[in-house]
């Protein structure tokens, strides 16, 4: 039951998305805070670079030795007497999880924030077959409440402004007095507080995600600020994580070496409140904890990625980072990505996942800037990925005729450099002349789609070819 | 084939290998038995003193709040202290934690306290820490039903009793006391690592705290480094 994906019309997502005012002022807080925590953050540990290069290389290190480290792994959580289930796709995941909730007699799920929940629509699912599924991290509860995808993959709600927030939980949370004053994060946190309390207790299982699975002990690991992940763990009588197969690492100082770079990337926090290893169910003493510990363990592609160009995408620890970063992400914001996985990192794995064909506009919504290979915290040469995105669209014909026909034209010139050195030469005067007065042009043919959005600037003298010939004559 | 078989046919055939390549599976082996340790930040590598002024210090960075105790005959009064600083009521649930049995709760005779997990009812709890990594300001809680899990979690007052010489410096050095005394390969059911009290920045990132954990999180520091 994968989820839906609106990503084949990118282009009219976007469109919509620079119009909405909401939108707009919700995104403008992105760009200022997540970039300036994760600089300072950064800044206050001189090794780390050196731990960007060690989670690079712990990650590499796993992916060529995936398979052996997924049967240590197996053979310790059923040593704790944990179950360990394997999906080979969305649906596959789904059943899982809804065969272990009626077996256990299950009517309500709580769930703590999961990625891989969102990527197989398990909420849907479950829904559908009379479990009810209750998100628990806010801002997960703000979208569940509003039937929406996360618009970010660690802040999910960052789409949307307070007023919002205030106008669904009205409308969602009857038992509120009109004169009640919601208009705060304070008092939405607060009621979002009492009413899943009540749900925690009540719930039948559990349903995490999980960061990091550790080969070593078979111990599965969350990271959250809220403690909502824990209590989804802790009350009722299961536990089911959900978890792909690129999650592992071989030990827990390879964890640990993980985290470190985890929090700092993704909130700009030294370390998330609360970083959880469970290990299995409760144990005979214990007077507290699941009664079963059941891991699912989803391919859903990624093993196919293993072996081809993309190897490099299953290093991706979700932090976020390459987004907070995004300039096209801060102008457009997560949905119009159209899928469950957003900015850089959404626009190099959902073609892989769901299909160039349905995705294949993702990877061409880039400046190639390179601000998120710069920050990716294991190094994944995003740019370098979209490029073979573009490539292999541009190779199945799946690029539209105007987009062919201009990277046509552009090569026939580029393949005859004396030609391409006239024309330019003549197309710079030429604008230089037109452009003389106001120095940018608000109009030009051929372009007016570009134009549209943002003016162009005149040139400045020659063509950059000709003023580098210029200089390296000068050179003695 | 089964869903099992499928998964692990995809990855060695992407891979190239059949999983019985004996160089490989001596690299695992060798790797999950020595787990070395990769780069250690040397921020934490200070003598005890320094090292706990440093775990102090990022706690509070992370809104927590720390006192210092000589012994744990002192740990009554400064549970009182934190309990009248914000008005709340005298009285605290703990497990049945041999450290915390110890502690003379006499010496606080209005301190009314109770012993077992939470179920939500309780607002204040008191926890004894496994250890503390100085390098993040963390505590490392073990889950046992001598400090059962939920009380962690679902008070809205969480006081964790640590001894001063349980400071570690990084998180290595923590793993490794985890692994002397559980054993190789395995871990308590659950490692809460917990570093400052519960928040949430989902609306507007606004920085809340208190989200579904404790709103307050009180560290007494029992004794010497
Ligand atoms: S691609 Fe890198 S920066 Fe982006 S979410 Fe993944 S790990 Fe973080």
């Amino acid at each position: 039951m994968t989820t839906v994906a609106t990503s084949p019309r990118f282009k009219d997502n976007v469109r919509e998305a620079l119009v909405d005012p909401n939108l707009q002022t919700a995104l403008s807080f992105v760009e200022v805070n997540f970039i300036a925590r994760r600089q300072e953050v950064a800044d206050k540990l001189p090794e780390f670079e050196q731990l960007r290069d060690s989670a690079r290389d712990i990650k590499n290190h796993t992916l060529a030795h995936l398979d052996l480290y997924l049967e240590a792994y197996e053979q310790r959580v059923v040593a704790q007497g944990g179950k360990v289930h394997y999906a080979v796709t969305a649906d596959d995941a789904c059943k899982i999880a809804l065969d272990l909730c009626r077996q256990l007699g299950a009517k309500t799920v709580t769930k703590g924030k999961s990625m891989i929940g969102e990527e197989i629509g398990i909420n849907a699912f479950l829904e559908a077959n009379g479990v009810t599924p209750v998100e628990t991290d806010l801002g997960e509860y703000i979208i569940q409440l509003r039937g929406e995808l996360p618009s970010h993959i660690i802040a999910p709600a960052v789409h949307l402004t307070k007023a919002q927030v205030e106008a669904d939980f009205r409308r969602v949370h009857t038992h509120l007095p009109h004169d009640r004053n919601m208009a705060e994060p304070e008092t939405m946190l607060a009621e979002a507080r009492a009413v899943l309390r009540e749900k925690f207790l009540a719930a039948d299982v559990g349903i995490t995600g999980a960061n990091f699975l550790i080969a070593e002990t078979g111990s599965s690991i969350i990271v959250t600020n809220e403690g909502n992940g824990d209590l989804t763990q802790t009350l009722p009588k299961a536990h089911i994580v959900l978890a792909s197969i690129e999650k592992l690492v071989p030990t827990l100082e390879d964890a640990a070496q993980m985290l470190r770079v985890l929090a700092r990337s993704a909130t700009g926090q030294e370390m998330s409140v609360y970083t959880t290893l469970s290990t299995g169910p409760r144990r005979a003493e214990d007077l507290d904890g699941p009664g079963e510990y059941h891991v699912i363990i989803l391919d859903n592609g990624r093993s196919a990625m293993l072996g081809g160009q993309f190897r490099d995408m299953l290093r991706c620890i979700r932090c976020g980072a390459c987004m907070n970063h995004c300039p096209v992400y801060h102008a457009v914001g997560g949905h119009a990505y159209g899928w469950v996985y957003p900015g850089p990192m959404g626009a190099v794995l959902t073609p892989s996942l769901i299909g160039v064909d349905k995705a294949g506009n993702l990877p061409n919504a880039s400046t190639f800037c390179g601000r998120c290979e710069e920050v990716c915290p294991v190094r994944i040469p995003l740019p370098k990925l979209m490029r073979h995105w573009r490539e292999r669209e541009f190779e199945r014909h799946l690029s539209p005729g105007t987009v062919r026909a201009g990277l046509g034209l552009w090569a026939f010139f580029a393949r005859r450099p004396r030609l391409y050195g006239f024309a330019t030469g003549i197309a710079a005067r030429v604008l230089t002349f037109f452009g003389r007065s106001r120095g940018r042009f608000g109009w030009l043919p051929l372009a007016g789609g570009w134009t549209k959005h943002r003016e162009f600037p005149s040139p400045q003298g020659k063509t950059f070819q000709a003023q580098w010939q210029r200089r390296m004559e000068r050179r003695p | 084939m089964n869903a099992r078989d499928t998964v692990f046919a995809s990855i060695r055939s992407a891979l190239a290998v059949n999983g019985q390549e004996a160089p490989r599976r001596r690299e695992v082996a060798d790797r999950l038995a020595g787990h070395p340790a990769g780069v250690v930040p040397q921020r934490g590598n200070l003598p005890p003193q320094a090292r706990l002024a440093l775990f102090v210090k990022m706690m509070e960075a992370a809104a927590g709040t720390v006192t210092a105790v000589a012994s744990i005959d002192e740990v009554p009064a400064a549970v009182g202290t934190f309990l009248r600083r914000y008005n709340l009521p005298l009285a605290v649930r703990r497990g049945g934690d041999e450290k915390l049995g110890g502690v003379p709760w006499s010496n606080e005779p209005a301190l009314e306290m109770s012993v077992g997990p939470s179920d939500g009812a309780q607002l204040t709890s008191v926890s004894h820490a496994f250890g503390a990594v100085a390098e993040t300001g963390t505590l490392v809680m073990t889950a046992s039903p001598d400090n059962p899990t939920t009380l962690n979690f679902l008070p809205d007052n969480h006081i964790v009793v640590l001894d001063a010489k349980d400071v570690s410096g990084d998180f290595e050095t923590s793993i490794g006391k985890l692994r002397e005394k559980y054993g190789a390969g395995a871990l308590p059911r659950v490692v809460n690592m917990i570093t400052g009290p519960s928040r949430s920045a989902d609306i507007e990132q606004t920085l809340i705290l208190g989200a579904h954990g404790p709103r307050r999180l009180h560290v007494v520091v029992v004794g010497e480094p």
